[in-house]
């Protein structure tokens, strides 16, 4: 990748992330009849929170500390893995999807780690579900995967991409079609919304991924919430050039990747103004359902001969 | 050269044990020079080892003497220098750890440490001799001299009644499992002039009829061993009832000799047909599933850590029957993956799993609890020990950038090539692998966040724990050593695969590795690489954030409740549950609830036993039909000397009748 490339794949993965997550919230927003805050809302908090000290749990270790770095840190190697604005992604390789979702594991090891380190009951609870739910996304995660690169021959991203049929991809292929909504599954999944999690839920009880994170403050607390915005951008991406030819490289790229990820997180908005939750012990099944479509479709793959 | 170093390395092993035995009843001389014995040997015995590996080449020697139906012959090729320096590498570890496990045994006024010193050592040697051996006679001879020195350390503390039944039960698994072993010998012996494995492989691979034979009592013999499901049942019981550092070394590397074993029959057998390789993933992915759900559900420590063992096991078969089907299809990139995943996942497994079995003994040793519900912050009371245990978690989950997540990268890669490249059921079988190994991998998460946050986060939940302190010196540096050793190996995924890539291309049939992985392997020390200094500059940017700015120590929130105590911290059980409830029908537990009743609930009690579906559907149920088929024929045996008489009468007869009609012919 040359340098150029290399300034604008990183402006992009550190810069937009925070601007997807606030579309979602407008456009839920709006869904429900509110205005909603400002679309530049999640800059503003993150510059709060780095202005402020942070709260030390009582009787935590440095894992309490260690959990939103590594966190955030997973996601964002994982955004180096990933093709951003078309072409390569500089740290990808061939067996990239592999350490891709390696690392998004990392992160919620180390997230789940953190939340049994205060030894509150209820970050357990939400360690518990996390890890259930994570351990159910896993699946469906690399069957998409295994659909986006068996056509490929090759576990590499940029290769897949640079295989897949060129214009709108789905009409040509309508396994990439099956392929997106699993990973848009994953995607909600990965990202705790709805209809598997609620972000903006203020009931301890019923939460997932908020209630592992409650304890942390200041710093720390926007490292978790850049973390989760980039991890939503780098999920996004795939989807998006899963569904849109995105032109290799240079500003073509990142413009047709921004509308991309901004249809994305306006899908995640409708979605979340107008589906309900599932029930938690429902949860697993619907996440098994999904890896089950991708399965389906490998086995398609097959059936119709050479993958 | 390095062969006979191997041998003086197996010497110095036994001498050391035999003057153990010898100091018997002096504990600490009989440690020293035990330990003393174990490790010389063990360095001795990895530096050779590791010196042939890096040659290439393949030795054989044979002495003189020719015991009955076999001879003494052993040699050193890359697959047995690989297994050696697994062996040698997990076994030094152990030992040193070993002297300070067994010094607080000792002190606590034990016994019989002379037996145990010199039975390790005789373990130890007996691994190495069924790696070396190269005839049938002497491989058998030295896996049961493994086995009885393995059963002797398992019996150890035969004051339990527990132990005496684990040990029984070790014993008559591993018996049965050679049963298989000596069919296969023989089936393989046929048309050699002997057992030497030159002389089998001389005679050419056997019809396809027989190899097919041959390799299900491969898979049955060796995989009774190695822990394949449902032939795993015994390996729950026993590793945990062994000394921890007794746990390390089988769990780490007795066990892998199951896969040498059977890696070792595939070369005699010939090229592979698809199936073998299909069968071998269907094991893999059973076992790896079966062995962590069971490690989810389990509520003892060194329990727990016995039933990943038959997860990281099904691992390796995952990668094993990669290896076949890219051999059975011809394509030398996916076989070579599938087996180089494999091998480097043995010596992985052996270096973080023997870390886990060594941090769960210093957990023993420092609380005298073995429950994880009784456990709890332990990372503040032993620090070292909770940061090595992590290291060993990490790298266990499969993650990044440890060990662990190497060998897994290999067996996908090869699943996502072997699903692209292979033609019908063969990519089928190799695409199956991705979710099957993903899922597991996903509850291995789910797995260690449990473990490691009952027994070291969060606060204690008994006394036992509270008073807890750092273990010695010598427990605390071989672990120290084994999670260094796992991070090189996962930063540094082109020494890890230069390891094991001369065994990986001799059991694939290779002239020379397939080129136009390096890239990939670079690359992933660029992901571990980039991982450290991205953490590395967050820990800066907070400190620098941080500076000059409060960051306070404050009670936890709990939505503001003040009379929380430490025994309110969600438990193992309750972190397993929603991980497990999907999978309901698949486990087999009896709950035992006394539920809060009325207002004022006055008692409440939750018990919950996981038993074991292979052990308690499967195989006790054909056990109970043989016994019933024996109770039949209990009938012959009426007590009266008459019958008997008329039996031996009947027997000659019928000798008679045979002789003079072979005679006749």
């Amino acid at each position: 990748m040359s340098a150029p490339a290399v300034a604008l794949h990183l402006v992009l993965l550190l810069l937009a992330p925070p601007l997807v997550l606030g579309i979602a919230v407008k456009v839920k927003a709006w869904l429900a009849g509110r205005r909603g805050a400002p679309l530049l809302q999640p800059y503003h908090d993150l510059r709060k929170l780095l202005g402020k000290g942070t709260v030390r749990g009582e009787g935590t270790t440095w894992v309490f500390a260690a959990g939103p770095l590594v966190g955030l840190a997973a996601v964002l190697v994982a955004g180096l893995l990933v093709p951003l604005a078309g072409g390569a992604a500089p740290l990808g390789f061939a067996g990239d999807v592999i350490a891709f979702a390696a690392l998004l594991s990392l992160g919620r090891f180390f997230t789940m780690a953190a939340a049994l380190d205060t030894g509150s009951s209820f970050e357990g609870m939400g360690a518990s579900r996390e890890a259930a739910f994570g351990a159910f996304t896993e699946p469906g995660l690399f069957l998409v995967l295994a659909l986006i690169c068996l056509p490929a021959r090759s576990a590499g991203l940029a290769q897949a991409w640079a295989a897949r049929p060129a214009g709108v991809a789905w009409l040509a292929h309508p396994l990439y079609l099956l392929a997106a909504v699993v990973l848009f599954v994953v995607l909600l999944a990965e990202n705790a919304r709805i209809p598997i999690d609620d972000p903006a839920t203020h009931l301890e009880l019923t939460m997932v991924h908020e209630v592992m994170v409650l304890d942390h403050g200041g710093p720390d607390l926007a490292f978790v919430l850049y973390g989760e915005a980039v991890k939503l951008f780098v999920i996004a991406a795939l989807l998006v050039h899963l569904l849109l030819p995105v032109p290799p490289g240079g500003w073509a790229g990142a413009v047709a990747l921004l509308a991309g990820e901004a249809a994305v997180a306006g899908l995640v908005g409708v979605v979340e103004g107008s589906v309900a939750r599932l029930r938690l012990p429902r949860v697993p099944g619907f996440l098994i359902g999904a890896a089950a479509l991708a399965a389906v479709g490998v086995a398609v793959l097959f059936a119709r001969g050479r993958p | 050269m390095n062969l006979q170093l191997v041998l003086v390395a197996l010497g110095v092993l036994a001498a050391g044990g035999f003057a153990a035995l010898v100091a018997g009843r002096r504990g600490r001389l009989a440690l020293a020079l035990g330990t003393a014995g174990a490790v010389a040997g063990s360095a001795l015995g990895l530096v050779a080892a590791g010196a042939q590996l890096a040659s290439g080449g393949a030795v054989a020697a044979r002495a003189g003497w020719r015991p009955p139906l076999g001879s003494l012959t052993v040699g050193l090729d890359p697959l047995s220098s690989f297994f050696l320096v697994a062996v040698f590498l997990v076994a030094a570890l152990a030992a040193v750890y070993g002297a300070g496990y067994l010094r607080a045994h000792l002190e606590a006024g034990g016994r019989r440490i002379g037996a145990a010193v010199a039975a390790f050592n005789l373990l130890v040697a007996a691994m190495a001799g069924v790696v070396i051996a190269r005839d049938g006679v002497l491989f058998l001879a030295a896996w049961e001299v493994m086995t009885i020195a393995s059963w002797v350390l398992v019996t150890f503390e035969d004051e339990h009644e527990s132990v005496q039944r684990a040990g029984l039960i070790y014993l008559v698994a591993s018996q049965l499992g050679v049963v298989a072993l000596f069919l296969l010998f023989a089936l393989l012996r046929r048309g050699a002039p002997g057992f030497e494995f030159a002389q089998l492989a001389a005679a050419g691979p056997p019809a396809p009829g027989l190899a097919a034979v041959c390799f299900g009592l491969a898979l049955v013999g060796f995989g009774a061993k190695a822990g394949f499901w449902p032939l795993h049942v015994w390996l729950p019981d026993a590793h945990p009832a062994a000394p921890s550092h007794v746990s390390a070394l089988m769990s780490g590397v007795m066990i892998k000799m199951g896969i040498y074993g059977l890696l070792r029959t595939l070369l005699l057998l010939g090229p592979p047909p698809v199936w073998w390789g299909a069968l071998v993933v269907g094991i893999g992915a059973v076992s790896g599933l079966a062995g962590v759900l069971y490690a989810l559900a389990q509520h003892d420590l060194k329990r727990l850590l016995a039933y990943h063992s038959i997860e990281n096991v099904g691992i390796i078969a995952l990668g094993v029957g990669i290896g076949l089907l890219g051999q059975s299809r011809g394509d030398a990139m996916v076989a070579f993956l599938g087996y180089a995943g494999a091998l480097l996942h043995v010596l992985n497994h052996g270096l973080f799993k023997g870390l886990l079995f060594q941090g769960a003994g210093a957990v023993l040793q420092a609380t005298g609890v073995r429950a994880l519900d009784a456990l709890g912050g332990l990372a503040r009371r032993m620090p070292v020990t909770a940061l090595a245990f992590l290291a060993g978690s990490v790298a266990i989950a499969g993650l990044p950038p440890l060990n662990g997540f190497v060998s897994e990268w290999l067996i996908f890669a090869g699943a996502f090539r072997g699903g692209a490249a292979l033609a019908g059921g063969a990519g089928l079988a190799a695409a199956a692998v991705v979710p099957a190994l993903a899922l597991i991998g996903g509850l291995a998460v789910a797995c260690f966040v449990k473990v490691y946050g009952v027994v070291f986060l969060g606060t204690p939940r008994t006394g036992a724990p509270g008073r807890a302190r750092e273990v010695g010196a010598a427990m605390r540096v071989p672990m120290v050593l084994a999670a260094a050793l796992c991070l090189l190996l996962g930063v540094l995924p082109v020494v890890a695969v230069g390891v094991v890539a001369p065994a990986a291309r001799e059991v694939a049939g290779l002239a020379a590795a397939p080129a136009g992985l390096g890239g990939s392997l670079a690359a992933v020390t660029a992901v571990g690489a980039a991982l450290v200094a991205v953490v590395a500059l967050l820990v800066l940017v907070r400190a620098g954030l941080l500076r000059r700015r409060p960051a306070p120590a404050a009670p936890v929130w709990a939505c503001g409740y003040v009379g929380v105590t430490p025994r309110m911290q969600y438990t193992a059980a309750s972190f397993a549950e929603p991980v497990l409830a999907p999978f309901g029908p698949l486990m087999h537990r009896t709950v035992h609830a006394l539920r809060p009743a009325t207002f004022f609930p006055a008692a409440a009690s939750y018990e919950e036993h996981v038993g074991d579906v292979a052990g308690e559907r499967l195989l006790a149920p054909a056990a109970r039909r043989v016994l019933g088929v024996f109770a039949r024929l209990r009938i012959l045996q009426q007590g009266r000397i008459q019958l008997y008489l008329a039996y031996v009468l009947i027997t000659l007869l019928v000798l008679l009748t045979w002789q003079i009609g072979l005679a006749g012919r």
